[in-house]
């Protein structure tokens, strides 16, 4: 039995019982960040953020919002838009938030890419990363159902479609899926509770592991120099803080930090109270309706570049490329056989490989945007072809390259 | 003693999964709903009229004399005769992804709008991506009546050839 003494305060108290100070120590001013990063090290902050403002807004709507076929349209668009004081401002903050964490899941990701993040060691980052990512898409396409209008109606009857991957024709699958023979009350409800409570508690776990998977190796920095944490922890700590080539986490770089995120902050809630209209989607302001079809279904910008790899091939072949472009991100590691774990700059054929991967994915988010009709079908499937042979071809680019 | 353990907890998972899938199967009462009646001597010619049957459209159009003149042996197969009309009735999903194709009547063609597959008049595809034709739902001639969801001679004789799946 541990040995418990009068507490000489509250802290002492805690401490014996929680030991809080160590706790500190391990998380916070003994968690060492490389001094040479930038801006673009400050991305997970912001999305720790990003999420809390979609826990919080979300915890608002989900007093008012009716999960039923009936009535789930009306809750959105007549009792927390003008019933419920503020409720205006809950569904602005959980849309633009919606749309904006992944403006900054692919920044963070493609900053991962470029500086070669997900090597030496790193690979649970990515792996971590990527199960978010997944997740994240997951939330945001059952919580595109929830307002029941006619997109969220549609988007559900066609991304469903898909578990009956083409030939297969697996349609008793697609049926258990929704609990229907399309999407309605059984489809609206369970997706309700995938969106409020399972998704939610698995991107609270994965968080957890991005998090632990990145203790151990520590962030990476600029020139992906392989630093020695403990040397230069111990260079801090006996008093040559600027010598060292390490900061503490708390309260040093999260000062940084939050300098960035409070930027951000500015121009989320600039979009929020000023700029909300692109997360709002104007077909979606009517009824869902199974016997009529908009004239235009597209989805949320930010799963736009991965519909336009499943549309402009036949179905079956179709739905591999699509399944290509889902999970060949997370073998990045893999595929990338290079020992080089420097930024894109200094890798030769890589750097071009990394630009034009970017460039095409958004070739292939706006072609996405845009009907499927002459040139524009044309260009979409010349970027979808370009997706995969880039990384096709990725393994033989990065088994050439030169150490640095 | 691990073993025992391991056991019990393992027939205790498999249960609770068969539980779980249960649970997420289309109700009774959504499977009872799944019956249609149509009265087919009400429809005009050369129109495609949109019915409800399990929440899905089904498209009916009564075919013009034209087009039952120039119908290939294929098209024929597809063909639903009620009495002396010809008709072609499918379930108006695109075989594609599931988006309602809008009937265009100067091209007696249907266009789907999510991802630009044709099909024509007698419900073949004419554009990818759709890999198929319109589905044709199970139907049972009754005189001048067709109940959808029941399974007659003459889709059985469909579904068997595989005009349909």
């Amino acid at each position: 039995m541990a040995h418990f003494t009068k507490a000489t305060s509250v802290k002492d108290w805690l401490n014996q019982r929680l030991a809080i100070e160590t706790v500190e120590r391990v998380m916070a001013s003994e968690y060492w960040i490389p001094k040479n990063i930038n801006f673009l090290w400050a991305m997970g902050m912001v999305l720790a953020i990003t999420f809390a403002l979609l826990l919080v807004s979300g915890i608002f709507l989900l007093m008012y919002y009716q999960p039923d076929v009936k009535d789930a349209f009306y809750s959105v668009n007549y009792t927390i838009m003008r019933d419920v004081d503020y409720g205006w401002l809950w569904r602005h903050i959980h849309g633009v938030a919606a749309s904006v964490v992944f403006l900054i899941i692919y920044i963070h990701m493609f900053t991962g890419i470029y500086y070669g993040s997900y090597k030496k060691g790193r690979e649970m980052i990515w792996i971590s990363g990527m199960l978010l990512f997944v997740a994240f898409s997951a939330e945001a396409f059952t919580g595109y159902m929830l307002p029941w209008g006619q997109m969220s109606y549609w988007a559900g009857m066609v991304i469903t479609n898909i578990f009956a991957l083409g030939d297969l024709h697996l349609d008793g699958l697609v049926e258990w899926i929704r609990g229907d023979y399309v999407p309605a009350q059984a489809f609206l409800t369970r997706f309700f509770m995938l969106h409020v409570v399972l998704i939610p508690l698995a991107i609270i776990g994965l968080i957890g592991l991005h998090f632990a998977a990145l203790r151990i190796p520590h962030v990476n920095n600029q020139d992906g120099e392989e630093i020695d944490f403990d040397a230069e922890a111990k260079k801090y700590l006996a008093g040559d803080t600027a010598g060292s080539k390490v900061i503490r986490f708390a309260n040093d770089f999260m000062s940084k930090d939050m300098m960035v995120v409070g930027f951000f902050l500015i121009f989320f809630f600039y979009l929020v109270f000023f700029n909300y209209g692109f997360a709002l989607d104007p077909v979606n302001f009517d009824p869902a309706d199974g016997l009529k079809t908009p004239a235009h279904i597209y989805p949320e910008w930010y799963f736009l570049w991965s519909y336009e790899i499943l549309r402009p091939f036949s179905v079956n072949i179709g739905l591999l490329a699509f399944g290509f472009a889902q999970v060949i991100f997370v073998l990045l590691p893999w595929l990338d056989r290079s020992p080089n774990a420097v930024p894109a700059s200094r890798r030769g054929v890589f750097k071009i490989w990394f630009w034009v991967l970017l460039a095409d994915m958004i070739v292939l988010t706006a072609m996405g945007k845009l009907p499927p009709e002459g040139i524009f079908s044309t260009i979409g499937l010349v970027a979808a072809l370009g997706f995969i042979l880039l990384w096709v071809a990725l393994p033989f680019i990065t088994m050439n390259e030169k150490k640095v | 003693m691990g073993k025992a353990f391991g056991a019990v907890a393992g027939v205790g998972a498999v249960g609770s999964l068969v539980a779980m899938k249960k649970t997420w199967d289309p109700l009774p009462s959504v499977k009872a709903a799944g019956f249609t009646t149509l009265d087919m001597s009400i429809y005009p010619e050369g129109e495609v009229i949109t019915e409800k049957w399990r929440g899905k459209p089904i498209f009916v159009l009564k075919k013009t004399a034209a087009m039952i003149a120039k119908q290939t042996e294929e098209q024929k197969a597809r063909d639903v005769v009620v009495g002396d009309s010809h008709f072609m009735l499918a379930i108006g999903l695109c075989t594609h992804l599931g988006c309602i194709p809008a009937y265009i009547p100067a091209e007696e063609s249907f266009l789907c709008a999510c991802h630009g597959g044709m099909f024509n008049w007698a419900g073949e595809v004419t554009k990818v991506p759709p890999p198929r034709g319109f589905d044709i739902p199970p139907f049972k001639i009754d005189g001048m009546k067709v109940i959808l969801g029941e399974a007659g001679p003459e889709y059985q004789k469909m579904k068997d050839s595989g005009v349909t799946l």
